[in-house]
């Protein structure tokens, strides 16, 4: 059992960092993916597709046996880290496009009339509003990155599922760990979500 | 890279497709159960349906296939591995489907169960008849999501060492020890999987949507994953596409 709540805090550090590292990358893809250029819509969107439709482990053994051959030595959760935050900010990313497609246009003309410059645009017009109506959508995404962090246990980050199998390892018992494990996801996401539901009725009229 | 170590990853793959087959049938089946349940006028039917999508929504897909692979047999059954990834895949890929199926179903206009009622069919008919000819085609753009999400998650799979694709690769990656061409290749053998699996997936919603005589929105994207729609609900905004 102290063993699995060590997981359990390597699991919601590794949740952590992959939300903050997916809500950056999301909303820089989602401002690309708005350029009116194509020389930026085009590799951006490619790059998005490509990294939503194929499987996050595969990603993530692609980092965690590739970037060290690039010279690129991490530790194994900060492997993680990066593999998650960016298969998640693919998600984010339409999050943040359907949160701005949101924003009514006539703010979009009101900033043209008033002639601010586009950054002032996006930074005092656009995102302030875009992000009251994003929030309880990028809540959701945390909870399934958390819900896939198991996955992390197969590039030997010590989470819970990895802890999980040490102790089968050595007892024999496989029952107890993982159900435990199991049931803690659920104990944990669960509410959380209901929070999230509470946010949104608040958030998103 | 040699013709054996194709072979090897299309071995893999046809167990890949194999699996994604067969864990969407079984999804679809506990989809359309629950969703059902959900919906149905006893309230204990749709509070344990209710509580049995928290339950598989709430814990990982990965920790339940290991439990089903590892801690089963401790109860006096042994999965084989492609069964106890089918079961897993299944079972929670199922309920994220149930509540596509609930919506959809709530969504069909109220008005049309009346007329259903007036003319006195029975419940079975209402459903078959009125009911499900109009959710069925709400249904097939998050379905398509959920079949992509599937075929993902069945790389879990190699975990519980069934021979399918990323497992392959693994193998391929001990042999060989070139990485980055290896997981390079599979990365695009999924996406190339996908993408055939979508465009199937849109012919299959053009179809659904002309059968009940509804417009279809043309000039789609070859990169976008759904057809166009013509206005985003709240409801699309707060899943954003992904359970």
């Amino acid at each position: 059992m102290p063993e699995i709540l060590k997981g359990l805090w390597i699991t919601i550090q590794a949740t952590f960092y992959g939300s903050l590292v997916s809500f950056a990358l999301g909303l820089v893809w989602a401002m690309a993916l708005r350029s009116r250029s194509r020389w930026v819509t085009w590799p951006v969107s490619i790059f998005v597709e490509f990294i939503r439709n194929t499987p996050l482990l595969v990603q993530l053994f692609f980092l965690f046996f590739v970037l060290p051959g690039w010279g690129l030595t991490f530790a194994p959760l900060t492997t993680g880290v990066i593999g998650l935050g960016l298969h998640y900010s693919t998600y984010t990313s339409e999050v943040y496009r359907a949160g701005i497609d949101g924003v009514p246009p006539g703010q979009w003309e009101a900033a043209t009339a008033l002639n601010l410059p586009r950054r002032r645009t996006w930074t005092a017009v656009i995102l302030p509003q875009a992000f009251r109506r994003v929030v309880p959508a990028l809540g959701n995404y945390v909870i399934a990155m958390f819900k896939d962090t198991p996955l992390l246990a197969g590039i030997t980050v010590a989470d819970m599922l990895f802890q999980a199998n040490s102790i089968s390892a050595t007892t024999f018992d496989y029952l107890e760990p993982i159900t435990v494990v199991g049931i803690l996801f659920v104990v944990i996401s669960y509410p959380t979500s209901l929070l999230l539901r509470a946010l949104e009725r608040r958030l998103v009229r | 890279m040699t013709g054996a170590l194709w072979e090897l990853f299309f071995e893999g793959l046809w167990i890949t497709v194999q699996l994604m087959v067969y864990s969407a049938a079984l999804a679809a089946a506990v989809a359309f159960g629950i969703g059902l349940a959900r919906t149905s006028r006893f309230r204990t039917v749709r509070f344990l349906s209710g509580v049995y999508v928290e339950f598989f929504r709430g814990t990982s897909a990965l920790v339940l296939m290991f439990w089903l692979f590892f801690a089963l047999p401790l109860l006096g059954w042994q999965l084989v591995g492609i069964w106890a990834g089918t079961l897993a895949l299944g079972l929670s890929y199922g309920a994220y489907g149930s509540e596509v199926v609930r919506g959809a179903l709530q969504a069909v206009a109220p008005a049309q169960r009346e007329a259903a009622i007036a003319l006195s069919f029975t419940p079975g008919q209402r459903l078959r008849k009125v009911i499900l000819p109009q959710a069925v085609p709400e249904m097939m753009p998050p379905f398509n999501n959920l079949l992509i999400e599937l075929l993902k998650g069945t790389a879990l799979a190699s975990l519980l060492s069934i021979g399918e694709l990323t497992f392959q690769a693994k193998l391929a990656r001990l042999s060989t020890g070139q990485s980055a061409e290896i997981y390079g290749i599979i990365l695009v053998l999924y996406f190339a999987v996908a993408f055939v699996m979508t465009r199937i997936m849109r012919v299959l919603e053009r179809r659904a949507k002309a059968s009940v005589g509804r417009a279809v929105p043309k000039g789609e994207g070859w990169f976008s994953r759904k057809l166009p729609v013509e206005k985003q609900g709240p409801e699309a905004l707060a899943t954003g596409g992904k359970p």
